[in-house]
Order: structure tokens, then sequence, then C-alpha cells
């Protein structure tokens, strides 16, 4: 099955695991600790991850510890910034014109 | 005061849908005639230096809003909607096409079905678009086009600072 990373970060789980990686490398069972999900469930979710390459295992000793990919992350950003600047752009225009007839009608 | 609020953007992991939510600070009818009135689509639909330039505008089920965006070389796409359905206050949707003038659409370029939805929050108006392809081809093809109008928009800001400094 394709995997890319909006896949990935669709799910309100996975972005939780991301978050906590951010902040520093951590086993499995360390993750879901964090979730009440089953550890299963958060296994699917590391293997889904690590498919998309967000995160990387690195072993130390008897431990594997996962670690954030930021570099795929940015991946996401770059495909939606021109998406973005047209929205954004559009939508600032709204906001002006909104604003401009507020002030004239009141 | 004007505050610039976050648009949130999602994909939705079928990679056929585009989500955008955005709040404005102004009240349901006002965000809703700004999204539906020809006269004030112009003033903002078309991003700039483009201008969007309304040609006919029949906002109902079944009806069209025939307009070209103009670009800073005097350039003219043309454009239109054909709306489906309208709740007005609440919701709209159509099938946006790229055609000819007189508003043959132009088949050569996917047509996608936007879903627009308006409700009241405490302080505005929360308005979601849903953006629906055929296929994720479709989806990239849009991005792709995206970027080309988005890197013209890049360069007029950067313009405009120039100018101001």
């Amino acid at each position: 099955m394709r995997r890319d990373v909006f896949q990935a970060i669709a799910d309100p789980s996975r972005r939780a695991i991301l978050s906590l990686l951010a902040i520093g490398a951590m086993t499995p069972n360390a993750m879901a600790e964090h979730f009440d999900s089953s550890r299963q469930a958060i296994s699917k979710h590391i293997k889904i991850l690590s498919e998309c390459q967000l995160i990387r295992q690195e072993q130390s000793g008897r431990e594997i510890y996962y670690y954030f990919n930021s570099k795929k992350l940015k991946e996401v950003d770059k495909w939606l910034e021109p998406f973005r600047i047209l929205w954004d752009t559009r939508f600032d225009q709204l906001d002006a014109l909104l604003q401009k007839n507020k002030t004239k009608k009141s | 005061m004007i505050a610039t609020k976050e648009t949130i953007y999602t994909k939705d992991p079928s990679n056929k849908k585009l989500k955008v939510v955005r709040e404005f600070d102004a009240p349901l009818q006002k965000v809703w005639n700004a999204w539906t009135k020809s006269d004030l689509l112009d003033q903002w639909w078309a991003p700039k230096p483009w201008k969007a330039v309304t040609q006919s505008m029949d906002f109902r089920d079944g009806g069209t809003w025939l307009y070209y965006m103009q670009g800073p070389d005097g350039e003219r796409h043309y454009c239109r909607a054909d709306y489906k359905s309208v709740v007005p206050n609440k919701s709209f949707n159509y099938y946006d096409a790229f055609c000819d003038e007189k508003g043959n659409i132009k088949n050569d370029f996917p047509r996608t079905l936007w879903n627009c939805q308006f409700s009241s929050t405490g302080s505005g108006t929360k308005v979601e678009v849903e953006l629906n392809f055929d296929s994720e081809a479709d989806l990239q093809k849009l991005v792709d086009m995206g970027f080309k109008e988005g890197f013209a928009m890049a360069h007029s800001n950067l313009d405009e600072i120039l100018a101001n400094n």
C-alpha cells in the first residue's frame, strides 16, 4: 500500500506521536504510556510513520528509540506552500474588504 | 483592528480532497455576500496582482458565474462556476472550469467540485471550503497551477515592499 506524509499526518494520534518525538527520542513503550489506545494500535501508527520516513529508529542496547525526522515534515509545507500563498492572499483581501464595508456602514 | 486569522489546510488521506477553513471577523450575512455577489467577489477573489472581472452572475441552483482573471500583463483567463445547489446563508456548491470568453468549457483541465459552508461563531463567521477532485493527479495539477500564481504574487508583494521603502 502506498503511504505518504499527508496520509500519515491525517490521523490525530499520529500527529500526537510526532509532537512527542519532536521533544525527544522515545521507545515505543514510553510513547504508548501517553495514549489510551492499545499498545498494538500505537505500534501500527509507528509503523505508518516509519514507512513515510517521518520517524526513524535507532537501536540503543536492547531498546529501540524513535526519532522525529523533521526534514520529511517540511515536505508537507513545501507541497502546500503555493496553494497557501494563493489562499492566504485571497483571504487577506477579503478581510480588508469586510473591514472596509464595516466602517462604511457604522 | 485587522486581525489576520489563521487558515487551516488539510489534505484528505484519499488525496482527492483539500479542505480550507478560515474565520472572518464579520457577521455571517456580510461574509456570505462577499462570496456570492459578483461586485464584491471582483474585489477579492483574484489574488493580487490579478483581478477578477465578472461577465455575468446568476447565483442560484443551476446558475453560472462567468468571469475572467486578468494578469499583470493583461492576459486573461476565463473561468466559470456552475452552481449546483444554494442554501442561502448556509452553503453552496459548484463545479469550476476554465472556459473561453463565451463560456465554452475547456476540457483539458480537470473540474473541481467546491463545497462552501458558512457558520456563525461567537465573534465572526467560519467558512469551510472543501475541494473535491476526481483523482490525485487532478489535485496535483491544481497545486502546480497555484504554484505559478503564487510565484507571481510573491513577486508583486516584493515590488510593493520595494516601492514602500
